[in-house]
């Protein structure tokens, strides 16, 4: 029965609209929150219908097996940062950081945010996409700015400016994809849906794809955040409301790393083309190095987990460009471990920076001891993310390395040695922030542990046991990959 | 196809990368403004151009809004802000006019020999369009990166949109869906920039994007 997916294909576009819709309306109390909530849970019920049933490849839409890991994962996140921003927007309106004005405009661009996420998610069409992935960088890049702060403004204003430079260079290489497409499929539509293009693409002119590839690997890696196009993600994330540090860590770089395999899979269909991978290594290597070592000079403690995304993200690019089964395998794994593992560092981080008052990691200290659940939290997303094991990261960073010394020995040393350095930091770090003599106020947090419990959780779980079901999927969609 | 469509298409083609030399050597702000509005209104020309030849009447839309949009009413309302703000006054570029201007003939030169040689399946007219197309991208860049100023960061980056209108009508055929949305993104993109030019001055009083720098985040 194809029609429950088309159903749920539609309701989870249709929710985040009309509720952004709504809560751009409604007036500001209380409720909008847990209508945000509301509507993000829906959204998640729907997408995960699609696991089941799914509607047959229309013009615009596609749901394959690629793309439903992706939502569903992102649907999911989406639901407890929305749970977690509910009580981290509280405080702000108290402490009068944030205005009931902003408030509506802050839920209406979350669910505009989480609309343009979906459907670049969803599209079976390279424009609609590029579409998407447009609006979701506008939201963001407003909601950034959203404290209206010095440096918020100026966090806003270069991501702004360097989203929209990527953003460009990803319309020219879509434009390149379609004119190798056209002569081959013809004009219209088709030439520019994804699942005509893989089909046919051993015919296109391999030069233009060639050059759009590298138009759209440094388009879509800007929003990546590949070093050296990186420059805006540290301010984003340090500067906006945590919540979208959490959204844009765990979500957003996801949605462009996603963009960037769909027109992999284009480029590995035609034999005569550039072989992606070794492009791919390279930044991914690149970012990961570079995000390690600079990762001891941070004294912004959102700063800091912002440069370990991009360390994450080099390491996941990396794992899609050696490709192989394996590879593709531990890629999805880390990039759904560490989107989970992330924005659970993030929701611990908000609240503590809301109860401390400060994010300079300097004046925290001893979070065990005066916030215990937080701290322990903290400690436990933070050992979760430098791959100790027995988290579900460190199982995802053992195949990668292990998969690359198989086939080249060099690069496995290299991303090893990057993942060791990465780990000295961040516990060098944790060890100050979590122990210790507590500093600062110890005045309790009014957080909301669910998120961060159902996070953690999950990648405790997943690193003792994978899910057959699970295991065998993943195995699927990363033998489609390669 | 007709030699004198080509030649036609090719004048405005080429006039939009002249145009662009134009913005990089604007010294006020009002100047910067004017030469933008003139940028659009020969892309529209061109798009325009492109719907008669091509007998593409969805096209005509594209050209409507570049018209409209982008040669009046951006233009008025960068007019007013610069009035409002008090900053008719001459704008001090990062690097000197002839080093950006020899910088922009490499970047001609650059998209030139990188397109010309791989588009030659793809039609006379759509290969010497997109070797255009990326030189007014190009130039846009290089425009973002030698000012300082906001007003004409932006500028920069309405006129890399103005070269992907130019490169999306020359593939021919293609969907309406890029059209529009590279219009309606301009347009949202404009309410997030007034958006901003309004923060700016409320915390700034200033547009120089020189200013904000002191605000880094993190000093190092």
């Amino acid at each position: 029965m194809t029609d429950l997916g088309a159903i749920a294909v539609g309701t989870v576009l249709t929710i985040p609209a009309v509720a952004a819709a709504l809560l751009a309306l409604l007036p500001d109390d209380r409720t909008t929150a847990r209508l945000n909530v509301l509507a993000t849970l829906m959204t998640f019920a729907a997408a995960a219908v699609l696991f089941v049933e799914r509607p047959a490849p229309g013009r615009y839409l596609i749901v394959d097996d690629l793309n439903v890991v992706f939502i569903v994962l992102s649907t999911f996140v989406g639901v407890t940062t929305s749970v977690f921003s509910g009580s981290y927007i509280a405080h702000e309106l108290e402490t009068g950081r944030l205005t009931p004005a902003y408030l509506r405009f802050y839920h209406a661009m979350y669910q505009t945010l989480m609309f343009g996420m979906n459907l670049a998610l969803l599209s079976n069409n390279v424009g609609l996409m590029w579409v998407a992935v447009e609006l979701a960088t506008l939201t963001t890049v407003l909601m950034v700015g959203i404290y209206r702060t010095p440096a918020a403004l100026e966090a806003a204003w270069k991501y702004f400016l360097l989203g929209s430079v990527g953003i460009a260079l990803a319309l020219f290489g879509t434009i390149l994809v379609y004119l190798a497409a056209h002569s081959v499929v013809g004009e219209g539509l088709d030439a520019m849906a994804w699942n005509v293009l893989v089909e046919r693409a051993q015919a296109f002119d391999p030069a233009l794809l060639n050059l759009s590839f590298v138009f759209l690997l440094l388009g879509y890696g800007t929003k990546v955040g590949l070093v050296p196009l990186h420059a805006w993600l540290p301010d984003a994330h340090a500067e906006g409301p945590t919540p979208i540090s959490a959204v844009l860590s765990g979500l957003l770089l996801n949605v462009a790393l996603f963009a960037v395999l769909r027109f992999k899979s284009i480029m590995s269909a035609n034999p005569a083309a550039l072989a992606p991978g070794p492009l791919m290594v390279a930044l991914g290597l690149l970012s990961a190095m570079f995000a390690a070592f600079m990762l001891y000079r941070r004294h912004d403690i959102k700063r800091m987990f912002a440069y370990s995304s991009i360390e994450h993200m080099g390491i996941i690019t990396f794992a899609f460009g050696m490709g192989g089964p394996l590879a593709n395998f531990a890629g999805l794994l880390h990039m759904t471990m560490h989107s989970l593992t992330k924005s659970a560092i993030f929701f611990c981080v908000g609240h503590i920076a809301q109860v401390k008052g400060t994010q300079q990691m300097s004046e925290i200290r001893g979070l065990t001891v005066s916030h215990p659940v937080l701290g322990w939290s903290l400690a436990l997303g933070v050992v979760a993310i430098v791959g100790l094991p027995p988290m579900g990261i460190f199982m995802s960073e053992f195949l990668i390395v292990t998969s690359t010394f198989a086939r080249a020995p060099a690069l496995a040393v290299l991303l090893g040695l990057s993942i060791l350095v990465a780990l000295g930091a961040l516990l060098l770090r944790l060890n100050g922030l979590a122990f210790g003599e507590p500093l600062g106020s110890d005045r309790p947090a009014t957080a909301s542990f669910v998120p961060i419990f159902a996070h953690l959780g999950l990648v405790v779980v997943a690193g003792i046991w994978l899910p057959p079901v699970l295991v065998a999927w993943f195995q699927h969609v990363a033998a489609l990959l390669s | 196809m007709d030699q004198l469509a080509l030649d036609v298409a090719h004048l405005f083609a080429g006039g939009l990368v002249l145009v662009s030399f134009m913005l990089l050597y604007q010294d006020r702000m009002t100047g910067i403004v004017n030469t933008f509005a003139l940028h659009a209104l020969v892309v529209s020309l061109s798009v325009a151009w492109q719907a008669y030849i091509q007998h593409a009447p969805h096209l005509y839309i594209t050209a409507a809004i570049a018209l409209v949009v982008k040669a009046f009413v951006i233009p008025l309302a960068l007019h007013q802000i610069i009035v409002r703000l008090g900053i008719h006054r001459t704008i001090e570029p990062v690097v000197g006019v002839g080093l950006t201007m020899l910088a922009g003939i490499g970047l001609v030169a650059l998209s030139v020999m990188v397109m010309l040689p791989i588009t030659a399946t793809a039609g006379t007219l759509a290969r010497e369009d997109l070797a255009f197309a990326l030189s007014v991208v190009l130039l846009g860049l290089l425009m973002m990166i030698s000012r300082r100023n906001a007003v004409s960061q932006v500028i920069g980056f309405m006129s890399i949109e103005n070269g992907l209108i130019l490169a999306a009508t020359g593939a021919k055929g293609m969907p309406l869906v890029v059209e529009i949305s590279v219009a309606f993104s301009i347009l949202i993109a404009l309410i997030v920039i007034g958006v901003f030019l309004f923060r700016i001055r409320e915390r700034f009083e200033t547009v120089d994007i020189h200013e904000l720098h002191e605000y880094r985040g993190e000093q190092p």
